[in-house]
Order: C-alpha cells, then structure tokens, then sequence
C-alpha cells in the first residue's frame, strides 16, 4: 500500500467526539447481504474512492444530468391528468375567459392542470424550465468539451453519444412543447409540417403518416405523447446511463497543473466529499429550477387560447434551442424549382436542413477529422486550454456565432420591434452576416488566441511584474521581474504540441508517402497549418532585473 | 458483525475497516490492497472552532429546510386553486417554500462539506484503456474457435438461409406502420370551397353580404359555411377577404374572381403554413407572423419579401340569390406549402384559364 492517508491519520484528527468505530449495523448487514448476492463490494473498494479532478467547467454536464431527472420527476406528475387527445371538448373549468369555448381534450387538460390541480401549474412550469434547462447545460458543456479537446481519443465514443444525446434533446422538445395544444404549440406544429412536407420524394408521405392524413388531423397529439413520454426518453435514459458509466471507465479529464499528467488523475475522491457536493449541486439545480417556476411565468398557455390552423398571435417564438432554425427559415431568400412536374421547395429544405445538418454532422466528426489532420492516435486526458489550440478554438467559435446569428434572427420582428429597426434590414442583415459573422469571428479568435499564447509565453520568459521599482547604478529604473508562482506555471506548463504530419519533400523532391496524393497533399497543408507551433514557451533562467520599460521588449523571443 | 469477507487472507494484516469510515483507499469489502491513490499532498483539517460554528449554521440551515418543508405542505392544505388569483398565490406559496427548502439544503451541505470537512486531493494512476495484447491474443482466438466450431462460415446453405429468414422478419415493423395514415393521393389539391359554399366571418359564423362590406381597407378572416369547427378544413380553407376599390387592382389580381372591390386569398401561407394574419392597411401588404413572408393583395398576393416563393392562392368569389359572398369554385393551385408532387400548378391553372377564355 503507496498510500500515506490512511485511516488512522485521519480518524486521529478528526475523532474528538463520538465516532465510528465500525460500520452500523443496518448499514453492514444490508451491505453484506448485497455483496454475497452482487459481489458489490469489490465494485465499492475500486470506487469509493474514486478520484474526481476538480475544475468548475467540469459542473456544466451535471446541470443537464440534473435537469433531466427533474424532468422525469415533474413529467410523471403531469401524466397524471394530461390527456393526449385532439377530440372536441367545450370548456366549463374555472377559467372564466375560456368558459364555453371549444377546445381538444389535451388543451383542456392542461388547463385542468394549471388551474384545478394544486401544484400543476407549478410543476408545469418547472417542467418547461428544466426543459429549458436541461438542453442549454447540454450545449454549454459540450462547448467545453469542444474547446479543450476533451472529446479526443479515447473519448470519441462518449462525444458521439453527446452529440446523439442533444439530438434527441431537441426531439424530446419538440415533441413536448406541441402537446398543450395551445395557439401557440399550434404554430410550432404547422411549422414542422411545413417543413416535413417540403422534402423530396417522402414528404407527403412522411406527414401523412405522422398526422394521420392530412394537417391537423386527429393523431399527431396522442403519437408525439407516445414518443414524448416513453420512446425518447426511453432513447435518452439508456444514452445518459452509457455516457456516465464511459466517463466512469474513463475517467474524467483534468486541467494541466502541477502534479498533473497524463497518467494520472489528481482530485478529490468520491466518498465522501464529493458524493455530498454533487448531491448539494443537484439540490442548487433543484432550487433555481423551482425557483423560476415559481417566480418566473414560462408558457402561460391560458392566454393564447385553443388551437386553430386559421390564427396565429404575431411575435410567436418557439423554445430557445429552435430559435435557430427559425432563424434559418427566416433569412432565407424565396428559392423554389419546378421540374419535370416536381417542386423542391429550397426555401424550407435549405434552412431546415444545412444548418442543423452541418451543426451536428459537424460536431460529430470533428474528432476524427482533427485525429486525421493532426495524424495523432494518442490517448489525451489533460485538457487543452482553448488558446493553445487555435485553429480549433477559432472553428468552434466560428461555430457559435452562425448559430447564434441564426437564433438571433429567429427573433427578429422582437428585435425590430424593440429596437425600432427596420424589419426587413434585420432579414438582410442577416443574409450577409450568416457568411460574414462566422469569417470574422474565425480570424478574430485567432488572434485572440495568439495574443493569449503570447502573453503566457511572457510569464514564463520573462516572469511576472513585482512591483517593485529599482534605480540602476547608471539612474535607470526598472521594473523587476519575478518568476511566476508554480501552480501557474505549472498550468502553463501544460501546453502540448500538436503533431503534424510528414509532408515537407525531401532533398529530392520527393514528399513523403502519405502526402503524393491531392488528399494527401491538402492533408499535410492543413496539417501544418493546424499544428504549427508560432508561440513556443521558453522559460527563462535569468527572468529577475528584466527591464520591462525598454520599447521592443520580448520581441526577441520569436522563433521560426 | 462485519461486511468483511474474512475468509480472506489479505485481511488479516489490514484492519477491520468497514462503510462509513473516511478510509484513503483501504479494503472496505475487497480481498487486495486497492489501486494505488498514491499521496495525499497535504491534508488541510478544519478549525475545530469554526467547524462548530459551521456546524451550528448548517443546523440553522437544515432547521430552514424543515420548517419550509411543513409550510409546503401547509400551503398544499391552506391554499386552494380554481382563479387565475388563488392559482398564482398558491404557486407562490407551494413554489416559494419548495424553493427555500432546496436552497437551504443544498447551502447546508456546501458549507458541511466545505468548513467541516478535511480538504485533501488525491492521485490515482491512469492506465491506457487498451487490454494487454495477451488479453487480445486471448480474445481473437477465442472467437475464431468459436465462429469455426459453430460451423457458420463452413456450411453456406446454413449462413445464407438464416440471412433470407431474417430478411422479411427486419422489415416487418416497418410493414406494420402503413396504417398509420393513409396515402395523400390528391388530397393537398383540393379543399372543401365550392360552387356557391358561402363564406362566414371567422368567430362568428356569419355570412356577409357584399354590400355591407363595403368600407375600402377592410379585412376580415373568413371560413366556409359549415366547417367553423372542422380543423382539417380549416387548415386548407380559412381566406383572407379584403375589400378595395375595384381601381386598385393590379395585373396579378384576376378581377373575374373578385366582386366589387372584394378579393379573397388563402389564408394559409405558401411558405411553411402559418396563418397570414397581418395586415398593413397603408401598403395593403399581407405579412406572415412566423417568417414575415410579405405578399401584396392588390396584386394577386405576389410575394414582395420573405422567404415564400409563390403567391397566396385567389379564391373565386360571387355573390349568391341574397347577396350573400359565395365562392365559385374550388382554388385551382393547391394551398399552404409546397410540396414535392405539387410542380408548377400556377403555370397549369394560367394555361387552363386561357384556354377557358
């Protein structure tokens, strides 16, 4: 045994009242009537003290984990008294607006539930906000993952099942959010049979089949119910489990630090710290969930009244994580061919299909894009800080602005409406931007990136600022200069080249194998372009009395 | 009595250490030493002092979390739903205390954690997620032994015919989903205007008389008599009546199909199918809500923005006996978006019309 914590040091200092001195009872006798039937105890020694490295980005995926199980539990209670029913129904509950009006039993239901049952309008409204909740964590910690490279080898796998994982988040959504049946729901429905519609060859089929005949039919409400409460879940149950029990396997990835390497993982263990904080961070999620449906109204239902395919309210939006493909069907200009007696409606397609299509299609291959490019077959577990991989930090932030151009316009008329600009200049705004945004924000990141390279370059050549000013023998005053505290250092410490692979020609002419081909040329140009190390870090021996006053200073250190 | 396997050796020289300890890594129930956690850099222990003062917060805390339980069970009791108001108070109330318990909860055991308990890192070696090649070695002998003893690969009749057995069984499921609605045939053609079907003000259901609608500018929502109710038609059938001076018009209008000065076009737009609701008086410009497809009424509804590509649909309207708005007929293109069978059906109606003239 290697190991200088044992139980006596810390029973020693922490036993100064009533302690254990073996298991309790029930706890023991439950634990060994487990371990004789499941061998659990073999499990427990090898995890009980698993070890869990410890950054705050690291909490982001449990925001979603969390939400989805407040999901679950709120999503339960609310079955209890929805009906999944389009059949007319004319309304006599306690809504006095709505007295007399006719309506779908699912409508009616979920008046029933905002309205007679106590807490449904509650639970109702936490449902939506941990829906809401539940795909923004998802995306903010994929985009952690994304940008320190967490998702390289050998945790593609678990990236794939993330990417699948807020694919069907967004099913799940949309599923859920057309169930009321409300004027609003309604015309997130119509929408999406417009869109299935347009597609080539099946799309009347596919609507027929999915509605029962034709729009709005008397089906689609009870089979997104269907889908909504048991096959997508379902789907998402059994993918959250196998992307926990992977990051288990796995372990999780670390940020660079001292003591901190690739062969190890340095953290806090499981049991018994980290097990209570991670519970107390699903109470804190808990709490800002009930939080906000309490004090905070999410799809008063109640106003927007029945559904009905002639009316619709202006300003109708749809939950945030569709905002971009509204967007996208917004901006887009009025395309549509005829041949031949067939119409492919682009005007739809194009917008319902690319953005989502390069978005996800994207995120999905990106690993095994950046391991061909870089031809690096390595099992990565310390994270990259994004700057020190910039070419992937500037994609990824290439990434978010189309997106967040396209949500942006999805709410458009708010925008024109609020900041009185011209409706249509938004639309053409954003026609340009959709091209322009993402072009610009590549090259601005990598700048950015550089600069932060640099500037880390500094700290370790030329150390940190003290503070303290010196009068030279000759009258000059310098700054003086101090090596940089080793935690930090040691964090910068922690930036690792990207390979690149072989294709510089040799003394003949003759480049390498891999790179004779048109592929294989363009893979060893972009190779070195990915991985070209512009900004190494020196450290410095003689870092202290450097004068930082002096014009030009640090240039030195650029080397080709 | 213990959780201990003590039939093993090992666990002799260790002692009895069981759940429930803080124990680095010891045996709790294992019959090995565990995987190495290797060091403890430094282990920071709290301040006895402040850990019972933490621990008097943290009781204080947890007090809060009971007594904000019993009050949403309380405000379940006390406050009853049925109006918009005594909703909101009893969301509040249920909603507020539910929140309150699960804050001071969760602080509680933040600050448990934190001020209670010793601070330490641990380091666990990382091993390669790879097997050992002897494992490998092991693995790949196996299945090929296995795949040669169940003969699979040796006796082609077997292999070939399970795959043919499997064949109809796979597509089965999908077979079976071919109820679930019928085929379109050449429904998205038609919907249920015809020859003398009067139009009724959407809402109400009353039928309009030419000459009471007879203010330029005016806009109504309208549905066909006897489907005020039927979602289905509703959803290919609900037109937008305008009312111009018969001057107005411009060439995409086909005045034949208007009545003096009345024009009516789908609702529906030709985009992805929102109700057209908006309404610009001053431009006579209709303006979809959900994309903000903009199409010009005295024109024939031609699309002057946005995202649609073809015009909103011309309903030919007439007066009947009474005076009544009637239509005349069906649409003659198909209404709301575009689909893959619907090819140029403006270009066929314009060519039929002609022809007709």
């Amino acid at each position: 045994m290697t190991t200088t914590l044992n139980n006596a040091t810390l029973n020693n200092a922490t036993l100064n009242g009533a302690a254990l001195k073996e298991t309790p009872k029930p706890i023991a006798g439950t634990a060994s009537y487990l371990d004789d039937r499941l061998g659990a105890g073999s499990f427990l020694k090898r995890n009980l003290r698993k070890v869990f490295p410890d950054h705050w980005s690291f909490l982001l995926g449990e925001i979603a984990l969390y939400s989805f199980i407040i999901l679950l539990l709120t999503g339960t209670f609310l079955t209890f008294w929805f009906k999944p029913g389009m059949g007319h129904v004319v309304y006599d509950g306690p809504y006095q607006q709505l007295r007399g009006v006719t309506m779908s039993e699912a409508y009616a239901s979920t008046l029933k539930i905002s309205f007679e049952v106590r807490g449904g309008l509650l639970m109702r409204q936490m449902h939506h906000w941990a829906a809401l909740l539940f795909v923004a964590g998802m995306m903010v910690h994929m985009l952690r993952v994304f940008f320190t490279g967490a998702y390289r080898k050998p945790r593609e796998l678990n990236w794939i099942i993330g990417v699948l994982l807020l694919t069907l988040a967004l099913a799940e959504g949309l599923t859920g959010y057309s169930l009321p049946d409300d004027l609003l729901s309604g015309a997130g429905l119509r929408i999406t049979e417009g869109v299935a519609i347009s597609l080539p060859l099946i799309g009347t089929y596919l609507t027929f089949f999915l509605f029962g005949g034709e729009y709005p039919g008397e089906d689609v409400i009870a089979r997104f119910y269907s889908l909504h409460i048991l096959l997508i879940p379902g789907i998402l149950l059994a993918l959250i489990s196998a992307h926990m029990i992977l990051m288990w396997v796995q372990k999780h990835t670390q940020m660079p630090g001292t003591g901190r390497s690739n062969t190890n993982v340095v953290g806090a263990p499981f049991y018994p710290a980290f097990m209570l904080k991670a519970g107390a961070y699903f109470l804190f999620t808990f709490t800002a969930i009930a939080g906000l449906g309490t004090f905070a109204q999410i799809n008063p239902i109640w106003l927007f009244g029945p559904y009905t395919p002639s009316d619709i309210s202006a300003g109708s939006q749809p939950d945030f994580y569709m905002g971009f493909l509204e967007g996208a069907l917004r901006i887009m200009p009025a395309w549509e061919i005829n041949f031949l007696g067939y119409t492919l409606p682009l005007s739809v397609l194009i917008p319902a299909l690319v953005p989502m299509g390069i978005v996800m299609t994207g995120l999905a291959l990106y690993p095994f894009l950046e391991q061909w490019v870089t031809g690096d077959r390595r099992e990565h577990h310390i994270a990259d800080r994004p700057r020190n991989n910039p070419h992937r930090t500037s994609i990824g932030i290439s990434a978010v602005t189309f997106y967040g151009i396209l949500w942006l316009l999805g709410a458009n008329d708010e925008i024109s409406a609020f900041f009185h600009i011209d409706l249509y200049h938004t639309t053409i705004f954003g026609r340009f931007a959709i091209i322009l945004g993402p072009a610009l924000a590549y090259a601005i990141t990598y700048r950015i990136c550089m600069g932060l390279q640099r500037k880390d370059a500094d700290v370790m050549s030329h150390g940190v600022e003290s503070g303290v000013i010196k009068r030279m023998p000759n009258g000059q005053y310098i700054e003086v200069h101090v090596p940089p505290a080793e935690d930090i250092a040691d964090h910068l410490r922690g930036k690792a080249l990207i390979p690149i692979v072989p294709g510089e020609a040799d003394s003949e002419g003759i480049p390498p194998k891999g790179a004779r081909s048109i592929l294989g040329k363009a893979r060893a140009m972009m190779s070195k372009k990915y991985g070209t190390e512009h900004i190494p870090l020196e450290e410095d021996g003689h870092g202290h009395g450097h004068a930082a006053l002096g014009p030009g200073e640090g240039d030195h250190k650029e080397v080709h | 009595m213990t959780n201990e396997q003590s039939s093993h050796e090992e666990d002799a020289r260790v002692p009895r250490r069981v759940i429930g300890t803080p124990a680095a890594g010891t045996a709790v129930l294992g019959d090995s030493p565990p995987p190495a956690p290797a060091e403890d850099p430094a282990v920071v222990y709290p301040d006895p002092i402040a850990a019972r003062k933490a621990e008097r917060l943290v009781a204080l805390l947890f007090l809060v979390t009971f007594l904000s339980g019993v009050a949403f069970i309380a405000s379940y009791v006390i406050f009853q739903v049925g109006t918009v108001n005594s909703t909101a108070a009893s969301n509040l109330a249920l909603g507020g205390s539910l929140t309150l318990a699960l804050l001071s909860l969760a602080s509680g055991i933040v600050l448990w954690v934190r001020r209670i308990m010793p601070k330490y890192t641990l380091v666990q070696e990382r091993h390669p997620m790879a097997s050992g090649s002897d494992t490998r070695e092991y693995v790949a002998d196996t299945f090929v032994a296995g795949a040669n003893e169940s003969g699979f690969v040796r006796h082609k009749l077997l292999r070939r015919t399970l795959l043919l057995a499997a064949a109809p069984l796979g597509l089965a499921p999908l077979v079976l989903l071919k109820d679930l609605g019928p085929l379109p045939g050449t429904s998205l053609r038609h919907t249920v205007w015809k020859k003398g079907l009067r139009l009724v003000v959407e809402g109400t259901g009353a039928p309009i008389r030419a000459a009471d609608f007879n203010s330029p500018g005016g806009i109504l929502s309208v549905v066909p008599q006897g489907y005020e109710h039927d979602l289905n038609a509703l959803a290919k059938a609900t037109l937008i009546l305008i009312k111009f001076r018969p001057d107005q018009f411009k060439a995409g209008t086909i005045k034949n199909w208007t009545h003096d000065g009345i024009v009516a076009y789908s609702k529906i737009c030709t985009h992805v199918g929102c109700p057209a609701a908006l309404y610009e008086q001053t431009t006579h410009h209709i303006l979809c809500p959900c994309h903000q497809s903009t199409f010009d009424a005295t024109d024939g509804a031609r699309v002057i923005f946005g995202p649609a590509a073809r015009p909103l649909p011309q309903l030919p309207i007439g007066v009947d006996g009474e005076g009544y708005l009637v239509a005349q007929a069906d649409f003659d293109v198909p209404v709301g978006p575009s689909f893959w069978e619907r090819g140029d059906a403006e270009a066929d109606a314009r060519e039929a019309r002609e022809k007709a003239s």
